[in-house]
């Protein structure tokens, strides 16, 4: 054929290295669950509480005057730092301590001190804050939003397919999810709302991958008559090998975009979704489908007929 | 093989069709406007349009158009935002006393398109700009003033019948009523059963004494939070109306909070004065029989109890209460008419005005004092835990002699400004929350950055559709060509029905549709690679396609259920940005099954189908 294929009829051998892979897993994410353990999270603002307040001057402002203004108006802890430009400001005053008071005001003060003493104009480009309940019910929140995805989706794919294979895949999805935040943990990039928003679109990612592959192991199995459990997973990520790397490149395309073009609020996001893509297309075939072999998938398991056969609905007329 | 029926293609076509035209009011551009809404006692009308076409003339600001909309509002067109800036500006002062106006922005739709009830997407804040603040009701706080209001009748009822008690508190989420001997305690439970049926009544003995408990029984306690969520909504909504933004959202989130959003608003610091604010009056007889020393020394007389006046002098005021700021029906700011000094004028309501009456008549000669009541409510960390504290503020802003038995309207003075005044008015025709609030998060983002938002996010889309296209119609030809025409319906389609649902599009929802527009060709990466193992296996051209669509089908529906499942758990446990993303996702993954396999299988069956076909173009 003439078409432009990247892959042409590949035949490695996934399944054969899948112990050295595990090692390599494990080993990562050994070492992503001690840095989450001993340097744990730069949560952002909607996670730990606190105001973040961003500035635009009409001219340029050194950090240091904005800093001892603040300072001498009673904001000591305030953070500043330029956000962009050196026209742009972005203060942080971290969440509450021990016994003060936190309230929603505190970005006025900050405004009306800086404003007192400000010789251009000064623009309310953003404020931000989060009391401490509610940030400490976001992290709670958010924790229950993975569990509940994860226990979703080990239904379903149980349903659809088997428990092994429901299990091969709800031990990828945990894979792709440590591995993710790991890295925000091992580099402290700030770990915020969307960026939980990410690790969960990573869960549906991910598990859209390994779907796409069970399905063409189930298939296989009743197809192939010879070959055993490893050769028939082998065949069928080779097959699926192509499919997979272009859709992933798609979305990595799509995604380098908005990381380098959707601006700052939106980085974090997509950083996590490029983590996401790239684990989540290696753990389908080290971890999804080598723990469903390790479980001891066989044909047996598969050879009963499909629930439901969705393609008759579309079928087309002669 | 390969084709489809006329009326599967017309289907398509025609759910296409409908795509197009909602989601077509997004290319139009938006008027800035003013929107006037009357108030009770003055609907706007014709009459208001002629007048106010009027006044803009005079003040010599081009008006685009005026129209009326339902629900008795008036919608001023204008060709620019300084324009709008500076009618908004003299709409202001020639229609405060009669009409609110607010800034807004409303799409110039042709008629048509309009009676479709065709609109644009409506944008979150963090696009449009704006303040978005979430409030806590202290619920605990609604359930004590409950029991407050509980002891008080019961006391009232006691005495009515003439039952000594010795005291009646509150404790323990309950009123106790101690006695001192069993046989009142008895009878005592007898009235409380008989006239306060909705408390579960229970007896105990402490010590020497007898009590009888009321308690609210948890229906009621629900019910008791309930109406105070849904009255401090309602307060908080007459608010933020006289702040005179347009298409304020002020709904309920969950069992204890509100949150309120105003588009286009730009003044937190008044905001959350405004919301927050608990400032009310209340009206008491000044203690002279007493001298206020003793009081000041710890010796508080019986039935009295000792304020401050907005100097620091101390003063000793009555326990009761004549009336409070919930009898006050409507106030106004104005000025005193002998003094000139900053007052407001108070109407009472026929309880209230009543009991004035009685009182003031009865201390013709006395001092009555005014007492401005304020109280915030903070958050402090205590052991690691939020732990939520009542700061409360009393002060006497006006003492004087009652020269004459008072009606249902009068006035007060001793503000300190016209601001205090109007502030005040306006806080007491709102009326007064019912439970005391908390602001517990807050996101304001100025006009400037909510529209660099949009510009970033649409040219990241733009960019990385291109990306995509280009790559498929490299690398699959004509059906990589068929794959970017519905990559671009699909697109069409998503803001169609954002628009159509009038969901809110935030800054992570363009982040759900980037993610979309990727995945989304996936269904039909997975379809082609398909065609092309079967060609590979030596099946016909049509054979190919057909056994590629059928096989790929399962895969597909699986695969996207599996991210809808992801959708959903976003959507429930989500809050603002993140169901942003929950929505676009959902609707996206939705949209793209629909395109990718029904659209695409049109098209490539228009192309292919039916016919002799040697070699596909794949």
């Amino acid at each position: 054929m003439s078409h432009l294929q990247i892959l042409k009829d590949l035949d490695i051998d996934f399944m054969g290295k899948r112990y050295v892979a595990a090692a390599a897993s494990g080993g990562l994410l050994l070492l992503f669950l001690l840095s989450m353990l001993f340097r744990g999270f730069d949560f952002g603002l909607d996670f730990t509480g606190g105001t973040v307040i961003e500035l635009g001057y009409s001219e340029p402002v050194e950090v240091v005057d904005v800093s001892a203004t603040l300072s001498d108006g009673g904001f000591p802890e305030a953070v500043v730092q330029h956000f962009g430009s050196r026209t742009d400001i972005l203060i942080r005053l971290p969440p509450v301590e021990e016994g003060e008071a936190q309230s929603a005001q505190r970005s006025d003060e900050v405004v009306r001190v800086l404003r007192q003493d400000a010789v251009g104009e000064i623009e309310l480009r953003r404020v931000e804050f989060v009391g401490p309940q509610v940030g400490e019910e976001l992290r709670e929140q958010g924790g229950l939003a993975v569990l509940f995805a994860l226990i979703g989706i080990l239904i379903y794919v149980a349903v659809r397919f088997e428990w092994r294979f429901a299990l091969g895949a709800v031990a990828a999805l945990v894979h792709d999810v440590i591995f993710t935040i790991g890295i925000f943990s091992i580099f402290q990039i700030e770990f915020d709302l969307t960026v939980l928003a990410a690790v969960l679109a990573v869960i549906g990612y991910s598990l859209n991958d390994t779907i796409v592959v069970f399905d063409r192991i189930r298939e296989n199995f009743r197809k192939m008559r010879k070959g055993d459990v490893i050769e028939v997973c082998n065949r069928s990520i080779n097959q699926t090998l192509s499919r997979t790397i272009i859709t992933s490149g798609t979305t990595l395309l799509v995604l380098l975009a908005l990381y380098f073009l959707g601006g700052e609020a939106i980085a974090g996001f997509s950083l996590a979704l490029i983590i996401g893509v790239v684990v989540g297309t290696y753990s389908t075939i080290y971890i999804a489908t080598a723990m469903a072999v390790w479980l001891g998938v066989s044909r047996q398991d598969l050879l009963a007929p499909p629930p439901v056969k969705e393609g008759e609905v579309l079928d087309d007329r002669p | 093989m390969n084709h489809y029926p006329l009326w599967k293609n017309l289907l398509i076509l025609s759910v296409v069709l409908v795509g197009l035209l909602f989601a077509l009011p997004n290319l139009f551009p938006q008027d800035p406007s003013v929107l006037v809404t009357g108030t009770r006692n003055n609907p706007v009308n014709d009459a208001s349009a002629a007048e106010i076409a009027a006044s803009m003339e005079n003040a010599g600001v081009p008006v685009k158009g005026i129209e009326t909309l339902p629900d008795d509002k008036l919608l001023v067109r204008f060709k620019t935002p300084s324009e709008q800036l500076r009618g908004g500006e003299v709409m202001a002062r020639t229609l405060a006393d009669r009409y609110n106006s607010a800034l807004a922005t409303a799409p110039d739709l042709p008629g048509w398109l309009e009676a479709l009830g065709a609109q644009p997407m409506f944008l979150g804040l963090d696009l449009r700009g704006g303040i978005h603040v979430l409030i806590d009701v202290d619920m605990d706080a609604a359930v004590d003033q409950a029991l407050e209001r509980y002891a008080g009748d019961i006391r009232t009822e006691l005495r009515k019948q003439k039952i000594r008690y010795l005291t009646i508190t509150r404790d323990d989420g309950r009123v106790a009523v101690r006695f001192k001997a069993e046989e009142t305690r008895d009878e005592a439970e007898k009235l409380i059963r008989r006239e306060f049926r909705d408390l579960t009544v229970e007896t105990g003995r402490d010590g020497g004494d007898w009590f009888v408990y009321g308690g609210l029984p948890p229906q009621l306690q629900e019910e008791v939070k309930d109406f105070a969520l849904e009255q401090n909504i309602t307060t908080l909504r007459n608010r933020v109306n006289a702040l005179g933004v347009a298409e304020p959202i002020i709904q309920r989130q969950g069992e204890r909070r509100i949150i309120v959003q105003l588009p286009g608003a730009q003044d937190p610091a008044r905001l959350k004065e405004l919301l927050g604010a608990t400032a009310t009056l209340e009206y008491r007889l000044v203690d002279t029989e007493h001298d206020v020393r003793d009081a000041l020394d710890g010796r508080v007389p019986v039935g009295a109890a000792l304020y401050r006046e907005r100097d620091g002098q101390p003063i000793l005021l009555k326990r009761r209460v004549i009336v409070t700021g919930d009898q006050i029906t409507d106030a106004s700011a104005g000025f005193d008419q002998q003094s000139g000094s900053p007052a407001v004028f108070v109407n009472l309501d026929g309880q209230g005005a009543r009991r004035m009456r009685n009182v003031t008549t009865e201390n013709v000669g006395k001092p009555m004092a005014v007492v401005f009541i304020e109280s915030r409510t903070i958050t402090r960390m205590v052991d690691g835990e939020p732990v939520k504290e009542r700061q409360r503020t009393e002060e006497v802003i006006s003492v004087a002699n009652i020269l004459e038995p008072f009606g249902r309207r009068f006035q007060t003075t001793g503000l300190d400004s016209s601001d205090e005044a109007h502030n005040l008015a306006l806080l007491l025709r709102a009326g007064a929350l019912a439970a005391p609030i908390e602001i517990v998060e807050e996101r304001t983002i100025g006009p400037s950055l909510g529209q660099d938002n949009i510009d970033q996010g649409f040219r990241s889309v733009m960019i990385g559709l291109l990306l995509v296209v280009i790559f498929m119609a490299l690398y699959y030809k004509v059906f990589g060509l068929v794959a970017d025409l519905v990559l671009v319906v699909n697109l069409v389609m998503i803001v169609s029905v954002l628009s159509a649902l009038q969901a809110t599009l935030t800054m992570p929802g363009i982040a759900g549709i980037v993610l979309t527009v990727g995945m989304a060709v996936d269904a039909n990466v997975l379809i082609f690679e398909r065609i092309r193992e079967e060609i590979r296996n030596g099946s016909s051209p049509q054979a190919s396609i057909h056994a590629g669509y059928d096989k790929a089908l399962s895969t597909i529906v699986d695969a996207n259920i599996t991210t809808l499942i992801a959708a959903v758990v976003l959507f429930s446990f989500g809050t603002g940005p993140i169901k942003g993303f929950a929505v676009t996702l959902f609707i996206g993954i939705l949209t793209s099954m629909f395109t990718a396999i029904l659209g695409s299988r049109a098209l490539i069956n228009l192309i292919y189908g039916g016919r002799r076909v040697k070699k596909l173009a794949i």
